[in-house]
């Protein structure tokens, strides 16, 4: 019998070849099909969205190696690591053409391939991390033996304080402090006359700044060319898929109420001051004052109030009776309510619209007049702690959450607006403005059993 | 204040070089200052970098697109005007000259003119170099002096900026490389240090952040106990500040702020370290003795308590009360404006006059020339008739030194720099040529 030893790359899962981790420098010729196109560019969306909660979660690095290597092992591979390998590729030019569009798009799309990247890097066996290097024209020296032997003893302190025993064994690559800016601001490498000396483990941090710099660079190109030519060329194929993949949202959708949750109208005034997230808060306590409100803001309340039980019948009623006060009952009629009416799936192609998510309330812009969007975004740090001091929320947790707005984590800023605003500790994270008033209303339930009389 | 009348000259001013002159006196201060006094040449030179115009390959705009701005204080109010430029050095001479400000600020260079800025589309006006500047204030020690707090300082303080010039001036040749570095007394209370090579100037913003972090130690809020924490042996840079200098300047220290007599003041010490069984133990055996340091060190030392933190307390106290306290702000941003050497500080009268970091144990803040003192002994130079009466007075020495230890070493790597660069652009046009 013969045994026919199978021409497998090293690295039975595809993560040990170097080709198995590109580094798209350029557009693939790959020919795909339109479904393909979607498909992918979701799937990998939703190994990006799983590192962007791990990150700002405060996940240790070898945690998010974990969940980086799980959520690509369920949404990207294949059995077939050329398929594997296609669908990364064709998936990441798809997600470039989508997140080019706007400045907070591209900030977000590279921070989370890099960090993707990052972790798959770190996945690799040296073989392939040095191929990878290969491909980067890394052309840093290896430090040679003579230099090495004048300073070994500082690499060994250094290598010692953070922890690392390197031996004479250990590769040590000699590189402009420059280029290794996270190297030396944590103090983890020995610097000398302006060279890092950075140890093989560490080249992770040069290979990742490298990545990141040629991707920014190449999202920067991708939005000039699909702005001069390609979302005209292709708006009736492509660039609706685009629009669409831009505002994909990965959770429950919260369009068709549950468990008979309906709310009436007597009760919404008490269930915005306790169930409200603030973006609704607000949406509600501007209608209330000026009567009035405008295109989007009637959308994203509109589609809230629906997600939280409010019939249709109701919902003309509660918008009549508001801009009425304004604009008169007859104009609410002729102007309005065909709105509301479509909104709720009765009007033109019927679709039932689904309430907006965070991330899409987070990346709309409001203007002048305007009052959607996400506060803990778009509120100055004045307004936003007015906001939230009406709440009721104070002290500590304020400045917890003034902290999370700083550094951009509004989702997280509002959960801990949940938590404070509630007094118990919300697991998931916020990610719909819907997912808060459910929550809430599941605290306060079960508040109210506990407080009843046991039978 | 009486004037004294001179036959043939004008009236010199009737000076009291002990009083900081305030409101219009300052405003007449300055207006001989900047007529007599401010090095316009040297300070055009340094911030042209050689792009003179003497040589083909200079880019004749590079000082125009400077940043500076100007505040100018009246009786009533204080005017702030940013994004001042200037083609050369007499219309900046002019410039100053004319507005007498108060202070003068350096900023980045641009990409454009900065007065012109409007005529650019927002994403055409960037900053694209800017020295790489450190701004150390006494004022941030106040939690470890006991002689003098805020503004002031006096000599048994101010080693703590000594310690800072020499603990950064080193890293900044020895780990980072470079060699044009200027350090500036910053008039009242601090020091200022400029970092000028071109490799410098043309560090992006994330670098200019992972330096100033190389050298954040000493961190925390107004809310941790403990700024200092070590978890296990020393970075090479730290090791080096420590063997060099930290740990002989603690010693004094203890002696200079009497830090071990006072209970209050030991105390503070004794919150830096981490087992209550040490601190109880001490506490108790210096009722009445005055070895203390001593004791703390054999014991910190010694090896006999096994607890975790404590094998680097001794390095946490010395860091916490000696180590450099960066404003690390000012470092991070590419277009901080930071105040010119050779100001006159309003609230001392006193130079901004550079100091050579080689020897910056010898330099005195208490000693150094004020404008009134300037302005005094420029009329007694007048009045012996002494030509070259700028070159007679405290302020000549300062200006060799930036001269000689600044200026010209870097001027002449400026010159081998460009001439580099023009010759290589020369030969990469021929290589081109060539068929």
């Amino acid at each position: 019998m013969e045994i026919v030893r199978s021409q497998r790359r090293n690295g039975s899962d595809g993560s040990g070849s170097a080709a198995s981790l590109p580094l798209y420098k350029s557009a693939p010729s790959i020919e795909f099909r339109l479904e393909e196109f979607g498909q992918y560019a979701i799937d990998r969306l939703r190994v990006l969205q799983a590192i962007s909660d791990g990150l700002s979660r405060g996940k240790k690095p070898e945690e998010m190696e974990n969940l980086v290597s799980e959520q690509w092992r369920a949404n990207m591979k294949h059995q077939d690591a050329d398929k594997t390998l296609r669908k990364d590729i064709i998936s990441h030019f798809v997600l470039r053409l989508v997140y080019c569009r706007e400045e907070e798009m591209r900030r977000w799309f590279l921070s989370m391939e890099t960090a993707l990247f990052r972790y798959r890097f770190r996945l690799q066996n040296a073989e392939a991390q040095k191929s990878i290097m290969n491909e980067l024209q890394l052309q840093y020296n290896v430090l040679g033996n003579a230099e090495y032997e004048t300073i070994k003893d500082k690499l060994t302190e250094a290598a010692r304080s953070v922890n690392f025993t390197s031996n004479p064994e250990t590769v040590f690559y000699k590189v402009p402090f420059e280029d290794v800016p996270e190297l030396v601001a944590s103090r983890r490498v020995f610097i000398l006359k302006g060279f890092a000396f950075v140890p093989r483990n560490q080249v992770v941090s040069l290979v990742c700044t490298i990545f990141r710099s040629n991707i920014s660079k190449a999202l920067a190109l991708t939005n000039r060319k699909w702005r001069a030519m390609i979302q005209d060329q292709e708006k009736d194929r492509i660039a609706p898929m685009v629009e669409a993949l831009g505002n994909v949202y990965l959770g429950p959708d919260y369009s068709k109420p549950k468990d008979c949750a309906e709310i009436s109208l007597k009760d919404i005034n008490q269930l915005a001051s306790t169930s409200f997230p603030l973006c609704m808060r607000h949406l509600f306590g501007k209608l209330r004052e000026d009567h009035h409100l405008k295109h989007q803001g009637r959308m994203q309340l509109g589609l809230f109030l629906k997600g939280v039980g409010l019939k249709l019948e109701d919902a003309l009623a509660f918008w009549r009776a508001e801009f009425s006060q304004k604009v008169g009952a007859e104009r609410f009629d002729k102007e309005y309510a065909y709105s509301i009416r479509h909104n709720y799936g009765k009007e033109g192609k019927r679709t039932d619209y689904t309430p907006y998510s965070c991330q899409k309330i987070i990346m709309s812009t409001p203007s002048t007049g305007d009052h959607h969007g996400c506060p803990y975004r778009h509120f100055s740090e004045e307004n936003l702690r007015a906001a939230l001091n009406k709440m009721g929320v104070g002290g500590r947790a304020m400045d917890d959450i003034m902290d999370k707005v700083r550094n951009r984590h509004y989702q997280l800023a509002c959960t801990l607006t949940f938590e404070a605003t509630h007094g118990t500790s919300c697991e998931t994270g916020i990610n719909h403005p819907n997912q808060y008033f459910v929550e809430s209303r599941k605290f306060f339930e079960s508040k109210n059993k506990q407080s009843q009389p046991t039978a | 204040m009486t004037k004294e009348k001179e036959e043939h000259r004008e009236d010199p001013m009737q000076i009291d070089s002990n009083r900081v002159p305030t409101g219009s006196l300052l405003t007449d201060y300055l207006r001989i200052y900047y007529g007599k006094f401010f090095p316009y040449t040297d300070m055009f030179k340094w911030l042209a970098y050689g792009n003179d115009g003497k040589h083909p390959g200079c880019d004749s705009s590079y000082f125009g697109r400077r940043e500076f701005s100007f505040t100018i204080k009246s009786d009533r109010d204080e005017i702030y005007l940013r994004f001042q430029s200037f083609f050369n050095a007499s219309e900046m001479e002019t410039s100053i000259k004319a507005k007498c400000p108060t202070k003068i600020d350096i900023g980045a260079v641009y990409t454009v003119d900065p007065a012109k800025r409007h005529a650019y589309a927002q994403s055409g006006f960037n900053p694209i170099e800017r020295e790489l500047v450190f701004d150390i204030d006494i004022s941030d020690y106040d939690d470890v002096r006991y002689c003098c707090s805020g503004a002031d300082t006096c000599l048994n303080c101010w080693p703590l900026m000594t310690i800072a010039i020499k603990v950064i001036d080193t890293a900044l040749r020895e780990d980072f490389g470079f060699s044009h570095i200027l350090w500036v007394y910053s008039g009242r209370r601090g020091v200022h240090c400029w970092v000028c090579d071109s490799r410098a100037r043309r560090l992006s913003k994330e670098q200019r952040s992972a330096i100033a972090d190389y050298f954040h130690v000493y961190k925390g809020g107004e809310n941790s106990l403990k700024k200092v924490t070590f978890s296990g042996p020393l970075h090479p840079f730290l090791a080096r500040a420590y063997t060099d200098v930290l740990k002989n300047e603690f010693e004094k220290w203890v002696s200079t702020q009497k830090l071990f007599e006072h209970e209050e003041r030991f105390h503070k010490i004794l919150q830096l370290i981490p087992d209550e069984s040490v601190v109880s133990e001490l506490a108790e055996k210096w009722q009445g003795n005055s070895v203390r340091w001593e004791h703390l060190k054999h014991m910190l030392q010694s090896g006999s308590k096994k607890t975790q933190g404590l094998r680097r307390c001794i390095e946490e106290i010395v860091f916490s009360y000696t180590y450099p306290r960066l404003d690390i702000q000012v470092t991070k941003g590419m277009n901080h404006l930071l105040k010119a050497p050779f100001c006159v500080h309003p609230g001392t009268g006193r130079i901004c006059i550079p100091i050579d970091p080689k020897k910056c144990e010898e330099f005195d803040p208490t000693s150094v020339p004020t404008v009134a003192q300037l302005i005094e002994e420029l009329n007694a130079n007048a009045s012996i008739g002494a030509d070259n009466y700028v070159e007679k007075t405290s302020l000549a020495a300062s200006v060799h030194l930036f001269r000689t230890c600044f200026l010209e070493p870097l001027i002449k790597t400026c010159k081998d720099e460009l001439e580099n660069a023009y010759n290589t652009k020369i030969q990469q046009t021929k290589d081109s040529l060539n068929w």
